[in-house]
């Protein structure tokens, strides 16, 4: 009997070494400063406060009641909506069309345009950036050029606060679609031959296959797919920062890139701080949202 | 109509494939282009000469090559710790009991809804105070555990029969010769996915680099390409190429790796 608590004390032992390293390092860099954050909000910690920390007063919710009337808050939270809200599900919506592409029955070839299509996720998201910006670009881009032999006239891509966010929209499709189309991929695998067959033996067509098998038996991948795909949307930061900086008339400032720039740039931490956890608080309540959503049309 | 429904199918195929290679494929041909070639109406899809100047610019002045060294030693770096931390954590979790593993489990992944961004203010406040700003360890620390990595080993470690971790143990190894010499080398496939997750994202990565490295000779590819386009705006022959030489080597690692970075995908798409 002694001996059995003994191992067991012994397991526990070894099992906290071997977690160690692991755990201590989230702690201390991932949990603690999570926390942190959430203090920091709650100071005026600025430029002054960087040389000497007891330079940074509490100052309670102001920073909250600061971004409550800050219209460049609002401004970004709107672009950064709009962002998650059009580019979130035109990008699972082309997943969801590629993975339905590349498994189709009769398609060869499969693995290479499986690869083709997951290219950009791999690239580097600066570069690409940079390489877009200049497809972009309203004279000399090539994206023009090739609008204008179907009759469309020069778009200022970048240059217009109407289309800048689409532009960036487009880009983060291109660059992630090919990342959700193997999840996607990887669901319709799941799905088992003989409910085809069956329904193809009912005389169910093509289309009432997709609508009836494909799209409920895909939900839990629709779902998963759908959830991580808007919280990292939320998260919008290096499109524009290197290829509007925000602009033009801030219509493409995100959350992301005010928090950066209101620490990193102008060193008002604590204002930051409170913008960080803002979005935090949005995408906490969007997530639980979702999932309440899917609960909901689960029963 | 078979047929017909068929070439419909290839074409929309091979549209796709053609709109997601273009904007690669032009990356790669204006960063041979002279300058000025790029910038012109209308726009040339291949160049009329082949240069090498801008690749030869980018290592003779513009010092590409330190930048590279940069990431390429980070990536390599926090590969190689990240993966040894978190497959002792995702063992521990998947074949170890001890008190709190399902809550502390269970926090583990609740947390992955937390975005990075939110931790960065503080943790440069701690990296400016230990000094380790400008430092490859300002970079490393951080990166050394990560939620994803220990879930995804764990998932992985759960298929391991015990029987095999019981019979070392009779045969007198210890927990760590058998996490070394047993769970290791069955664990290959899913280290070799997390190895090309975490070069690839650490490669790519930009945020954090762009806030802990503050000094020129300290940059990654990304931070030193986004910082080049500050000063060369006009060069677009010359970003090209930068570019290309940024992505290169994560597309290297992509198309002789790619079986186990989608498979990785699948198996973290899988709910545990």
């Amino acid at each position: 009997m002694t001996t059995m608590r003994e191992s067991l004390r012994r397991q526990m032992l070894t099992a906290y070494l071997f977690l160690f390293p692991a755990l201590s390092t989230l702690f201390v860099f991932f949990f603690l400063p999570v926390i942190a954050a959430l203090l920091l909000s709650l100071t005026d910690f600025d430029i002054y406060s960087l040389a000497d920390f007891g330079n940074a007063r509490f100052v309670g919710l102001k920073n909250y009641v600061d971004l409550f009337n800050d219209p460049l808050f609002w401004k970004a939270l709107k672009n950064t909506l709009y962002f998650v809200a059009v580019g979130g599900p035109l990008s699972v919506v082309t997943s969801l069309g590629a993975a339905l592409l590349v498994n189709s029955r009769t398609v060869k070839f499969k693995g290479l345009f499986r690869s083709v299509y997951f290219l950009p996720v791999v690239t580097t998201l600066v570069a690409v950036s940079i390489v877009w910006r200049f497809l972009y670009h309203p004279r000399y881009g090539m994206l023009n050029y090739l609008l204008s032999l179907v009759g469309i006239d020069r778009i200022d891509w970048l240059g217009d606060p109407v289309w800048a966010m689409p532009a960036i929209i487009l880009l983060a499709v291109w660059k992630n679609f090919g990342y959700n189309m193997i999840i996607f991929i990887a669901g319709l695998q799941n799905i088992p031959e003989y409910l085809y067959e069956a329904a193809r033996l009912d005389g169910a067509s093509a289309r009432q296959q997709f609508t009836m098998i494909t799209v409920p038996m895909l939900a839990p991948t629709t779902f998963f797919v759908a959830i991580i795909t808007m919280i990292g949307y939320f998260q919008l930061f290096a499109e524009p920062y290197v290829m509007t900086d925000g602009g033009p008339l801030q219509s493409t400032m995100s959350v992301v890139l005010m928090m950066y720039k209101t620490g990193f740039k102008w060193w008002n931490m604590g204002y930051s701080a409170a913008v960080a956890f803002a979005l935090f608080a949005i995408i906490a309540g969007a997530t639980i949202i979702q999932m309440k959503l899917q609960k909901q049309s689960h029963e | 109509m078979r047929i017909v429904s068929r070439i419909f199918l290839y074409a929309v195929l091979i549209l796709v494939a053609i709109s997601t290679l273009a904007p690669v494929v032009w990356m790669v041909s204006a960063s041979f282009m002279p300058a000025g070639e790029a910038a012109q109406y209308p726009p040339s899809f291949f160049p009329r000469h082949v240069t090498l100047e801008h690749y030869t610019a980018l290592f003779t002045r513009l010092n590409l090559a330190k930048y590279a060294l940069n990431s390429a030693v980070l990536s390599t770096l926090i590969t190689a710790v990240s993966l040894f931390v978190n497959s002792m954590a995702g063992y521990a979790f998947a074949k170890y009991r001890f008190a709190g593993r399902e809550k502390i489990f269970r926090l583990l992944i609740t947390s992955m809804v937390v975005p990075a961004q939110i931790t960065m203010l503080p943790l440069f406040l701690m990296m400016n105070k230990l000094g380790l700003v400008n430092t490859y360890w300002g970079l490393v620390i951080p990166g050394m555990a990560s939620i994803f990595g220990i879930f995804l080993i764990r998932q992985y470690a759960l298929s391991i029969p015990d029987s095999l971790i019981e019979a070392a143990r009779m045969d007198g190894a210890t927990d760590f010769e058998i996490y070394w010499r047993i769970i290791l080398p069955l664990c290959k496939p899913i280290l070799v996915t997390l190895a090309i997750f975490t070069f690839m994202g650490t490669w790519n990565d930009f945020l954090w680099p762009l806030i802990i490295m503050t000094d020129d000779s300290m940059y990654t590819l990304p931070v030193a390409l986004n910082n080049l386009m500050g000063e060369h705006t006009l060069d677009v022959e010359l970003m090209m190429a930068g570019s290309v030489l940024t992505i290169l080597p994560v597309m290297i690692v992509f198309v002789v790796m790619q079986k186990y970075y989608i498979e990785g995908i699948m198996m973290g798409s899988v709910k545990g």
